[in-house]
């Protein structure tokens, strides 16, 4: 029998999140808005007007790419990319086709325990968990077998289309269209096919999500199609078994064919419609045909890929040099200053808290997992610094930790201050128990022996006559519980 | 002498001191459009009546014309074609703006080859212009209506558009001035795009000096056109009257190769025995690359073309694309064809490669000269339907001018005589950004010949 193998890229667009369009100034938030309300000459492709680039958008386009390790062409310019389609106004897309912005980077993505417990707890909250827990135990071993780069081919810069809107009109239907998000600035990155399951596909998805918000260019919601998928998915034959082909450079045993699924807009469905395609492909190959090279699209409801078009029917897109935007050119100085922009990222900021405030990996993990609580969970020590140093509180980062993680704390409605003074409430409380109760305890057993001989004759009722004499004895401070039980230890 | 025959400078002067009112020059004006258009068809729409600017400014009283392609708000905009025939724009373009804020009047929109497609002005989808001269004639194209609206005094200064020569060939063929500038001198934000990495914003006058006032207000930095220069504006009529002794005019020689009408050759020659007489140094250079020009410019252009046109699928503004004109079709497919998969590469990439080969050749010509002087057209006036059924003959008409467009270099068309009462021109051919040489040196000539005080009759 033979032995198939997947070979995944993906290429995956990104709305930024700038205030004004990719190539004028209207705004760019427009989701939600009444149609046709954010726009001007530019982007509706008016006679006569021309784009001006979005300084920021640019910007943000080259720090994606630092942040996925991608090197920094000096020169790099706009193409347009001519095709027809009713919500394209200027009958082109402007573009990037030769001289992306960014090209040649990487992600580490940690994978081989992941697959084993989500297989074993498969749609679970835990596999969930254990994801999160299999990484940090991926990358506490620094298991070579479990890390996987993912090269990244390029990232560059674009603009957004409008949107068809199939409607009925004085009763007769009709196609109407909402230019407002024509010309929102889009990001779009591509991989090499260097994948191998939809679950690596997934773990590089949401690593590269996380790597987005961390950089605060997009919100990447998919729900709003700020984030839209396409995997491009082949089934080739492996060499041998036993030598899985896992290095990444051989393209040229690349299968002849590649089937494009386009816009998904979730992480499942991507999974979902990977493997599907997967299995419709081997089904194919092993009756020894080739699959079609085409377009697919995903139907969710019904948890299937259909054809939309085929490669004879592929657009030929005519790319050029776009004469409205001169070429632009870096100097190595501007580049050195966009990698000082780029915040600490999760793979960093995850080893600096497991080795700076001795976290687990999991806690790590988990506290990394969005910038926002990150940035929460050290405003919080540096709170409780402080407080060490003033009332000589005992709280550890991992206590910290453990209240954000185990009691999910509201951090939109908590302030750290408030967190931290929560939690030194508490900690004194128990602080008293854990100095004072052993000594009180003592007292009032031998004050009370009366009592004791009574529960040691069988008449356990008085547990709670010395219960709440030794909360007296602590002004009503004392754990009820833990008292209870240190009181039925000792009159054991 | 009509008010309608004065030159901005002396409508200018003349409303300083009183001599007569805003009022009495755009009546003037008005009257002569209304007796002249529909002899020449010069004005695709007049705007008439009381529809006076009445913004205080440096042009307060003072009639402009704008080629149809020149976007204006409120006012029906066809770029020469019926595709965009009642097509009214939703805002001004950066030139249009500046000239209405310095108090200009629009007076009309002018005829045109429709997309700015051609040579004679027989392309535009609204019968063609004629010239003045002699109305058996074209005018020259494409920015026809223009150029004839100032040479028969329907306004003092009219805009046009120079993507291959079509602001040099009909100011050489109309007996008026026509500046191509440096490309990115002149923002070109609202200006429907032909060939957008060609496309030089210009305008005609009657003489040099109107020129250079006129380009002090258009020239700048315009935050919606990423292709404009930061390049210092200087007050160009400041150096004007400098004169050209000593100075360096290069003549190249491949300009004068075979296929120049001899009547040109000897009217080119008589200008440089002017120069001479005035002191300049006329040096022999070469511009070796020439010969392939007109080819690289076919191939480009159309590319442009093919790309700027398909917004105009009639799906939001216009009509359909049935109403595109055989020359906006049969550009439509070549540059469709050379941007193509497999052909992008032996066509559009050669043509860019060559397209640099040009480039070099003006700037090591410049290290030599100061000025380069060439004929505008290979031939004279030419008369309508003369070329119309041969488009490889109505290209060749580019010959002198496209180069200049390829390289971005600015050139002056200047009147250098007349032959059988038909207007020859010359150009002026500076390095980037100096228009203010070129109005010097084409001043100079000016005020030693009469050429652009004769007036046509009509």
């Amino acid at each position: 029998m033979n032995n198939f193998e997947p070979i995944i890229g993906l290429e995956i667009h990104v709305e930024l999140k700038t205030k004004s369009k990719m190539f004028c100034g209207c705004n760019a938030d427009y989701f939600g808005h009444e149609p046709n309300t954010h726009c001007c000459p530019v982007c509706l492709g008016l006679p006569g007007a021309l784009p001006v680039p979005n300084r920021r958008a640019v910007e943000w386009c080259v720090m994606l790419g630092l942040a996925l390790n991608c090197e920094i062409p000096l020169l790099s310019k706009f193409d347009r990319k001519n095709y027809f389609y009713p919500d394209l106004p200027k009958g082109y897309q402007i573009s990037q086709y030769d001289k992306p912005f960014c090209v040649n980077g990487w992600m580490e993505i940690y994978i081989k325990d992941v697959i084993s417990n989500e297989v074993r707890n498969p749609g679970s909250i835990a596999a969930v968990k254990n994801i999160r827990f299999a990484r940090s135990l991926a990358n506490a071993r620094d298991d070579n077998g479990s890390k996987k780069t993912i090269r990244i081919r390029r990232v560059h810069m674009e603009e957004d289309t409008g949107k068809l809107l199939h409607g009925v009109v004085n009763g007769e239907k009709c196609t109407l269209i909402d230019f407002n998000r024509s010309s929102v600035p889009l990001v779009e990155i591509v991989t090499e096919p260097d994948i191998r399951s939809s679950d690596e596909a997934k773990i590089f998805l949401k690593k590269l999500y996380q790597i987005i918000r961390y950089l605060g260019i997009s919100d990447a919601d998919m729900v709003k199609g700020s984030m839209r998928l396409e995997p491009n998915i082949s089934v080739g034959i492996a060499a041998s078994p036993s030598a899985p082909r896992n290095d990444n450079n051989k393209e040229s045993e690349l299968p002849s064919y590649k089937v494009e699924v386009k816009n998904i807009n979730s992480f499942n469905f991507v999974k979902k419609a990977i493997d599907y395609e997967i299995e419709r492909q081997i089904e194919i190959l092993e009756r020894g045909e080739i699959p079609k090279q085409e377009t697919r699209g995903w139907d969710e409801k019904k948890g299937i890929t259909y054809s939309q078009r085929s490669k004879e029917e592929a657009h030929d897109y005519r790319y050029f040099p776009e004469p409205d935007i001169p070429p632009i050119r870096w100097t190595t100085d501007q580049i050195t200053k966009y990698k000082l922009q780029i915040p600490e990222l999760p793979d960093k900021k995850l080893k600096r808290f497991i080795k700076e405030y001795g976290l687990s990996e999991y806690d790590a993990a988990i506290l990394t997992e969005e910038k926002e609580v990150a940035e929460y969970y050290e405003s919080g020590i540096k709170n409780y610094e402080l407080r060490i140093k003033n009332e000589k509180v005992n709280i550890t980062p991992k206590i910290i930790a453990n209240w954000i993680i185990n009691k999910k704390v509201n951090i939109s409605r908590v302030t750290p201050e408030e967190l931290v003074k929560l939690i030194s409430q508490k900690q004194q409380t128990v602080q008293i128990d854990e100095k004072e109760l052993d000594k009180i305890i003592d007292e009032i057993l031998s004050d009370n022996q009366k009592a004791v001989n009574d529960y040691k004759a069988g008449k356990t009722q008085v547990l709670m006559f010395l219960l709440g004499m030794v909360m007296r004895g602590l002004a009503g401070k004392g754990d009820t519980a833990l008292i209870r039980k240190l009181l039925e230890k000792r009159l054991q | 002498m009509e008010l309608y025959q004065l030159s901005l400078k002396e409508l200018i002067e003349g409303l300083k001191d009183k001599k007569f009112t805003r009022k009495e020059i755009l009546v003037s004006f008005y009257t002569r459009i209304q007796k002249i258009n529909p002899i020449v068809n010069a004005f695709l729409t007049v705007i008439g009546g009381n529809n006076w600017n009445d913004k205080e400014g440096e042009l307060s009283g003072i009639p402009v014309g704008f080629k149809d392609i020149y976007v204006t708000k409120d006012i029906r905009t066809t770029a020469g074609s019926k595709v965009l025939e009642n097509y009214i724009p939703q805002y001004n373009s950066t030139v249009v703006q500046k000239l209405v804020s310095k108090g200009a009047t629009i007076v009309g929109k002018t005829n045109q080859d429709a997309w700015a497609h051609g040579s004679s002005g027989e392309n535009s989808d609204f019968a063609p212009t004629k010239n003045p001269w002699n109305i058996d004639y074209v005018p020259g194209g494409s920015s026809s209506g223009s150029a004839v609206a100032v040479a028969a005094g329907m306004c003092p200064v009219a805009f046009g558009t120079d993507t291959g020569g079509s602001i040099r060939l009909p100011a050489s063929f109309c007996n008026v001035v026509g500046l191509k500038p440096t490309y990115g001198r002149v923002s070109r934000y609202g200006i429907i795009a032909m060939a957008s990495s060609h496309d030089s914003i210009g305008h005609f006058t009657r003489t040099v000096y109107d020129n250079a006032l006129i380009l002090n207000m258009t020239a700048g930095k315009d935050p919606c056109d990423a292709t404009t220069s930061n390049t210092n504006v200087p007050d160009y009529t400041k150096n004007i009257k400098n004169g050209v002794k000593g100075l360096k005019i290069g003549l190249p020689k491949e300009y004068l190769a075979k296929g120049i009408d001899p009547n040109v050759e000897k009217i080119f020659k008589q200008v440089l025995q002017k120069y001479e007489g005035l002191g300049a140094k006329i040096i022999d250079i070469s511009l070796p690359h020439t010969e392939y020009a007109l080819a690289v410019y076919y191939i480009i252009q159309p590319s442009e073309v093919s790309s700027n046109l398909a917004r105009y699928d009639g799906i939001r503004f216009g009509n359909d694309r049935n109403r595109f004109g055989q020359e906006a079709i049969r550009r439509i497919m070549l540059g469709t064809y050379t941007l193509s998969a497999g052909y992008y590469d032996a066509y559009y990439l050669k043509a860019m490669k060559v397209r640099t080969l040009l480039i070099q050749d003006f700037k090591k010509a410049y290290e030599k000269v100061d000025v380069i002087i060439t004929p505008v057209s290979p031939t004279l006036p030419f008369k309508f339907g003369e070329k119309t059924d041969n488009p490889l003959a109505m290209y060749l008409s580019d010959i002198l001018t496209v180069t200049m467009n390829l390289a971005g270099v600015p050139a002056l068309s200047i009147p250098g005589g007349f032959v059988r009462g038909l207007p020859v021109g010359f150009q002026i051919v500076g390095p980037n950004f100096s228009e203010d040489l070129l109005y010097q040196v084409g001043y100079a000539y000016e005020q030693v010949t009469d050429w652009h005080k004769q007036k046509p009759k009509l």
